[in-house]
């Protein structure tokens, strides 16, 4: 604790703490069958964390759910791996190539595979009856999220509709749902970007090495760095060169840009973050970049 | 000294140039990216503004874009050295009323912003009532757009007074008055150059110093049990721990406690935090607490002290806001969440209706519509742990949930 005790106040990190401990305590008492979104960056070991707390020194009561999209750093499954060996959680995966061959995906060769994940992911939730789903969404994120409730519900579609979204006061959670719908919970809505970084670094915890500058063999496409890979054929004109670089946003490699950066520890990173003058998605998300409105869109179809 | 948290509400609409002063508290504040700007930037150029328009920065749904409204409550983000800020923006009109209310729920402060050349308005009023009713316990008025009045100390002076005169009647006990210029800057973030004759602090100055800490109760012991932690593992066999968010009161390891609703005594044997023991508890930490002997102890229900105990009542006499086009009518059956309890109550009697401008209560009527706020009797099914709204805004208050369609269609705040 690095509260201030003598005056009963709490920093802000150990309020945000007590607040996301607080919803996860709340879902996993009131939904019968809550399952944990974990992509393994930065943002889901946050929540991995906050759930440990939860519920320590018993088990986390809920699996944990990865979308694997093929395109994901090996670096992070590594990273997931132990973690999830460490609280001795359930791993669900369900791959986007497994529902492209069951037929549930159709994979019609325009669609991003950032997209797949939608159809992949709802078909997880509906085939293993989940009724609600964790997500390590940040208001600060984007604008659309901004506006999205901490209990945000779903019909049997997976839909988000945001013009008629529950009222949400004080720390009241309404989790009632009809047969096939479920709700998505984000227990850290109210964090920043930079309270993540203050958290993982006051916490001790392990994230994936990508966050870290390293040397990577990269090339520049639409304004951002992208790393060389077999999955992303380069492009005419496309150049690769070794750079000294890290990652913001951990998501689709082909998709996720990373920052000219020689930050190699949490202070460090912290101080970047704290002096950056763009948002982690702007500076880095491809799939946030088609419109103004790109992610309200996707997530009406029941992305993340 | 850490960093701490300051949430805030802020009702307006674009008229009054709320969007403009948050826009500008960002900006200043260096929390708007440039990314940010560049998307408001050509928005703004598309529509044909001949300015930047900062109220694209917060309205987010493409609905509220499309309307050139705010709709809905909107949480922003911003922080200096000492204190982190979290926004509830919510939109000023009268039919948003619950968006207002919803944002107000857990607000540290309100800030409520008239225009200078209008001065108080009906929707500046209601703002305050508002704020008011749901305990907000600090209030800011902005008195902004000075630089259309050539920053008359006379028109702040005649605005400022007729705005305290209006808070006497109100429950709101810390009043600030701040005259600024949202579009200028003027005593936003930098102290104005243009009213000398003021001698407050600017807004941001106020936002970072105003001591919300003791808004807390420390005194009256509130634990609501959310779910009850049994590892049955081989290191922990024996562990039972009961895991909630402290709502009030400071909790010590020794402290004799009563479960309520079954009235069994025991003392605390120990305070977890994860994998630290630790010597007190108060609000809002979230903790799990260890007693002494086995008593039976679920979810709903509340650790308190023997001596200081919520008083467990089926009959509920609330001031409640409804939000659902359908009306609130007695003998309605309804569902109730009050903290981590619920139950089912029944509409014994709508005994008035608020008339949120003027504060006239309504005895006439016998519903309650979409946005209206009214003095509500309510029976439930069990015993709810309660206290007032004014004593404790989380065991005072309550949401209602249609049965049917499962929508949260009301709000309670209970009544001393």
């Amino acid at each position: 604790m690095t509260a201030t005790h003598a005056d009963y106040r709490l920093s802000q990190l150990d309020q945000l703490e007590a607040e996301s401990i607080h919803i996860f305590r709340e879902a996993a008492a009131e939904f019968e069958k809550p399952v944990l979104m974990f992509s393994g960056g930065k943002d889901s070991i946050v929540m991995l964390r906050l759930a440990e707390k939860a519920f320590f020194p018993a088990k986390i009561p809920f699996p944990v759910l990865q979308i694997d999209n093929g395109l994901d750093f090996p670096e992070v499954a590594e990273t997931r791996d132990r973690w999830v060996q460490r609280l001795g959680v359930r791993l669900v995966i369900a791959s986007i190539d497994d529902a492209i061959a069951r037929g549930i995906v159709v994979d019609d060769g325009k669609t991003s595979r950032n997209r797949l994940q939608t159809p992949t992911l709802l078909n997880a939730i509906e085939e293993n009856g989940f009724t609600a789903a964790f997500g390590g969404g940040r208001r600060d994120e984007e604008k659309a999220r901004a506006k999205e409730r901490v209990y945000s519900h779903r019909d049997e579609f997976g839909q988000w509709d945001p013009k008629n979204q529950r009222p949400e006061l004080w720390s009241l959670y309404n989790g009632r749902l009809h047969e096939g719908e479920h709700m998505r919970v984000f227990p850290i809505s109210n964090w920043t970007e930079l309270d993540i970084w203050d958290y993982i670094g006051r916490e001790g915890i392990e994230i994936p090495s990508v966050y870290f500058a390293h040397q990577r063999r990269v090339f520049e496409r639409d304004g951002m760095l992208l790393t060389e890979t077999p999955l992303n054929p380069l492009r005419e004109g496309e150049v690769v060169t070794e750079r000294t670089v890290r990652y913001r946003t951990c998501g689709d490699m082909t998709l996720t840009g990373c920052v000219e950066s020689t930050a190699s520890t949490i202070p460090e990173i912290i101080e970047e973050v704290a002096a950056a003058r763009v948002t982690e998605r702007g500076a880095t998300r491809g799939d946030d970049r088609f419109s103004e409105a790109a992610m309200e869109d996707r997530k009406k179809e029941g992305y993340f | 000294m850490a960093m701490d948290l300051l949430r805030f509400a802020t009702a307006g609409s674009v008229d009054d140039g709320k969007s403009t002063l948050i826009g500008r508290l960002l900006f200043d504040s260096k929390s708007i990216f440039t990314d940010q700007l560049e998307s408001v930037e050509k928005t703004s150029q598309d529509k044909g503004h001949g300015y930047v328009d900062l109220s694209l920065l917060t309205d987010g749904l493409r609905s509220e874009r499309e309307q050139g409204i705010t709709i809905d409550v909107a949480y922003r983000y911003f922080a200096t050295p000492n204190r982190k800020f979290i926004i509830a923006d919510t939109p000023g009109h009268v039919q948003y009323t619950r968006n207002m209310v919803t944002g107000a729920s857990t607000a540290d402060l309100g800030l409520v912003l008239v225009d200078a050349r209008h001065g108080l308005t009906e929707q500046s009023r209601r703002h305050a009532v508002l704020l008011s009713l749901l305990r907000v316990p600090h209030l800011v008025l902005c008195i902004n757009k000075m630089d259309l009045v050539d920053y008359s100390q006379e028109v702040y002076s005649k605005i400022s007074a007729e705005f305290t005169a209006f808070a006497t009647k109100l429950n709101i006990p810390d009043l600030e008055v701040i005259p600024i210029s949202a579009l200028q800057g003027d005593n936003v973030v930098q102290r104005s150059e243009n009213m000398s004759w003021y001698s407050g602090p600017t807004l941001m100055h106020h936002l970072e110093h105003v001591h919300v800490a003791s808004d807390r109760d420390l005194v009256d012991v509130r634990l609501p049990v959310q779910y009850v932690i049994r590892p049955k593992s081989d290191d922990h066999h024996d562990y039972r721990g009961y895991a909630g968010q402290v709502a009030g009161g400071v909790l010590k390891p020794g402290d004799e406690v009563m479960v309520l609703p079954s009235g069994m005594t025991s003392k605390i044997a120990g305070i977890d935090l994860f994998d630290q023991e630790i010597p007190e508890a108060f609000p809002p930490m979230s903790v799990t607490v260890r007693l002494e002997d086995d008593v039976d102890v679920s979810r709903g229900d509340m650790i308190s002290r023997v001596k200081n105990a919520p008083e467990p009542s089926q009959d509920i006499d609330a001031m409640i806001c409804w939000m659902t086009t359908a009306p609130l009518r007695p003998r309605q059956k309804l569902a109730i969440k009050h903290t981590s309890n619920s139950a089912r109550a029944l509409v014994k009697d709508i005994q008035y209706r608020l008339d949120v401008n003027s504060l006239h209560r309504d005895l006439e009527t016998k519903e309650l519509g979409l946005n209206e706020i009214g003095r509500v009797q309510l029976r439930t099914t069990k015993p709810l742990l309660c206290d007032p709204y004014s004593k404790n805004r989380t065991t005072g208050s309550f949401i209602l949930i249609d049965e049917a369609t499962g929508v949260t269609v009301g709000a309670g705040m209970i009544n001393d």
